[in-house]
């Protein structure tokens, strides 16, 4: 900070210096994980080959198969081809639908995540639009009728629902909303040419499951967030001064709490995107997740590393997204003294 | 002690006052256990039984087929059969075993890993910390999910390596847990003492600083269990875990999940497939009251002192 301020005009608020600093963490630690998923095709044990293309492969077949791969060539080569692809959106191509022959009917795998992608996309978007908004009504609501029956029914209830597996609340979802009184589809079966009304409801199933998993931690931080400040002296000033209750946690809680509340919901956002796996299989919703499971069956390792490459970014950059929030929103940080 | 006709203070003040045991010290503590903590404790016992006397109690055996799959529920098959016809009573009690056995020993198995690192990077302090901490940050970045998943589908599936595999993945959540708890003891002038007196590390390790930072990790043994248990249980249901015919309580979720379906037909045959869901989420409901208490019952004896 000291330097900043000997820089003179050019000097980088200490904020935006700190926000630098994350994001560049967050790109080295991308980075370093992107290896991580890259050197795994180096651990496959060496007869995969033949385990890909069939027992009946010829040794010029396997031979062409490894040199597709490319693994006569260095490891650090390899690593900048894929990457390099991968920034331009080539994900190699999938091991499934070549067979022994040499005969190539294999997908590209950029052509296989596409349309999934834009579908895991929707639901995690679909479940934050319905989840955010009512962990923050349950959590200040909470906060403001603490100790009461609301406050205690909401505490027993989330606490629950986190030690529930996700497909344990969503095979009572399917119980309740889809067979025993069937008012939503129990598979949600999306297709490209739907309308976005159709698109809802056909996923709302999997993205109320989501919202019931995340709500809970969602709601007790926020709670937890706002309870810690009213012990500060300002908060007791504020009653002293003969605020209602209301006011006091709606106007000098709230915005202090604000920083923490951000940080859990960016985190919790990020749980969500890995929590799509499980829920995608139970509902046979065509999105990453599934895909990655039925690749991780059939080892069809070029699309499971798209598929990890993806999640993992994605957990990355909200987790980023959580600390930069966090930065923001310290009204203490905003002001250098 | 035996003739008291005679009342005498001399005696009594006299008498020699002898420790109580360690059972009665361990019963006088449970004795003020709230009712979620012997609830929880309750939950465990109860699958422990099942998991030790899975034979005995089972009615069939864990991969018995009978003719009939997908029978209904009756006297002979209580909660009727599986796609291929074995009685799923009998595997859910199997399942108990196996599912918490291989819960259990991943959960020592990452404890052993990530407790011993942690321990030497926080007496160590050097360049060794340094390499394994940013080690951990990295590979904390990826999901564990889908990290499971990825490695899964290299080594493929089955009970080793998913063993081995997710001991590793959340060694390195205990590794941050140990290293941040035991830095700050490692620090006291007992352990300056114990290293000046030529100890080894291991008795560093084990003597001097392990009994000190014992409560956060029993407790945080309790909580990887259950998540251990979690991830365990959702790549089983996903079918990349436990593979058949071992029983286990995961993957009977996905065999049966079809007859929700006919929930309007037969509501006892929808129950089926959320009996062993509801199994795993009792048994992390119990563990969690379990080390609420415990975790409660180690921040009030610090709060006394």
């Amino acid at each position: 900070m000291r330097t900043a301020r000997v820089e003179g005009p050019l000097s980088l608020h200490p904020v935006l210096a700190t926000i630098l600093k994350r994001l560049g963490l967050g790109l080295i630690t991308l980075f370093f994980v992107s290896i991580i998923i890259f050197s795994s095709i180096n651990l496959l044990p060496g007869d995969f080959g033949e385990a890909v293309l069939g027992q009946a492969a010829t040794e010029e077949t396997v031979a062409a198969f490894r040199r597709e791969l490319g693994l006569d060539q260095p490891a650090v080569v390899r690593y900048f081809d894929w990457i390099g692809g991968v920034v331009q959106g080539d994900l190699g191509t999938s091991f499934s639908g070549r067979a022994s022959s040499g005969i190539d009917r294999s997908r590209s795998v950029a052509e296989l995540i596409g349309p999934r992608l834009e579908n895991t996309l929707f639901l995690a978007a679909l479940t934050a639009v319905i989840a955010v908004p009512l962990a923050l009504f349950l959590g200040i609501t909470a906060a403001l009728w603490r100790n009461t029956w609301y406050d205690k029914s909401a505490s027993v209830t989330t606490l629950t629902t986190i030690s529930f597996p996700e497909f344990f609340v969503a095979y009572i979802l399917i119980l309740l909303l889809g067979t025993l009184w069937p008012v939503f589809p129990s598979l949600a079966n999306v297709q490209e040419d739907m309308t976005l009304g159709q698109r809802v409801y056909a996923s709302i199933l999997p993205a109320l499951t989501l919202t019931l998993v995340i709500v809970a931690h969602m709601m007790r931080m926020t709670r937890a967030a706002i309870i810690n400040l009213l012990a500060s002296p300002y908060i007791e000033m504020a009653r002293l001064k003969g605020e209602s209750p209301r006011r006091v946690i709606l106007k000098h809680a709230l915005p202090n709490a604000w920083a923490p509340i951000a940080t859990v919901i960016a985190f919790n956002l990020a749980y969500l995107v890995v929590g799509v796996v499980v829920v995608e299989v139970v509902f046979v919703y065509p999105g990453v997740g599934q895909l990655m499971v039925d690749a991780v069956s059939s080892r069809d390792i070029p699309v499971v590393q798209a598929c990890a490459l993806f999640f993992a970014s994605a957990y990355i950059l909200l987790n980023l997204l959580a600390d930069v929030i966090g930065i923001v929103t310290n009204p203490r940080l905003l002001h250098p003294k | 002690m035996s003739d008291s006709a005679q009342y005498s203070a001399a005696a009594e003040v006299g008498q020699v006052r002898t420790r109580r045991s360690r059972w009665e010290r361990t019963w006088i503590e449970l004795k003020k256990a709230p009712f979620t903590a012997w609830i929880g404790m309750a939950i465990i016992a109860f699958y422990l039984i099942l998991a030790v006397f899975a034979p005995l109690i089972a009615p069939h055996g864990e991969a018995e087929v009978f003719a009939v799959p997908f029978a209904p529920w009756s006297g002979e098959h209580l909660l009727g059969t599986d796609q291929i016809g074995r009685d799923i009573f009998s595997r859910l009690i199997y399942g108990a075993r196996n599912t918490i056995g291989i819960a259990l020993a991943t959960t020592f198995l990452a404890f052993l890993i990530g407790g011993g690192l942690g321990l030497v990077a926080a007496i160590n302090r050097s360049w060794l910390d340094q390499l394994i901490s940013r080690g951990v940050d990295v590979f904390m970045a990826i999901p564990s999910l889908i990290f499971a998943l990825m490695l899964l589908s290299i080594f493929g599936a089955s009970a080793w390596s998913l063993i081995v595999i997710i001991a590793l993945i959340d060694s390195t959540r205990v590794f941050r847990l140990t290293r941040a708890v035991a830095v700050n003891v490692a620090v006291m002038d007992y352990v300056e003492a114990a290293r000046l007196r030529g100890e080894g590390l291991g008795w560093v390790m084990r003597r001097e600083i392990l009994p000190n930072i014992m409560p956060p990790l029993v407790a945080e043994f309790g909580l990887r269990f259950c998540f251990v248990f979690l991830t365990i249980a959702s790549l089983s249901f996903l079918g990349v875990g436990i593979q058949p015919p071992t029983a286990d309580w995961g993957s009977m979720v996905r065999e049966t999940a079809q007859l929700i379906q006919f929930a309007q037909f037969d509501i006892r045959a929808a129950f089926t497939p959320l009996i062993p869901a509801a199994a795993i989420a009792l048994i992390t409901v119990g563990v969690n009251f379990l080390v609420d208490w415990f975790l409660q019952k180690s921040s009030g004896l610090r709060d006394v002192k």
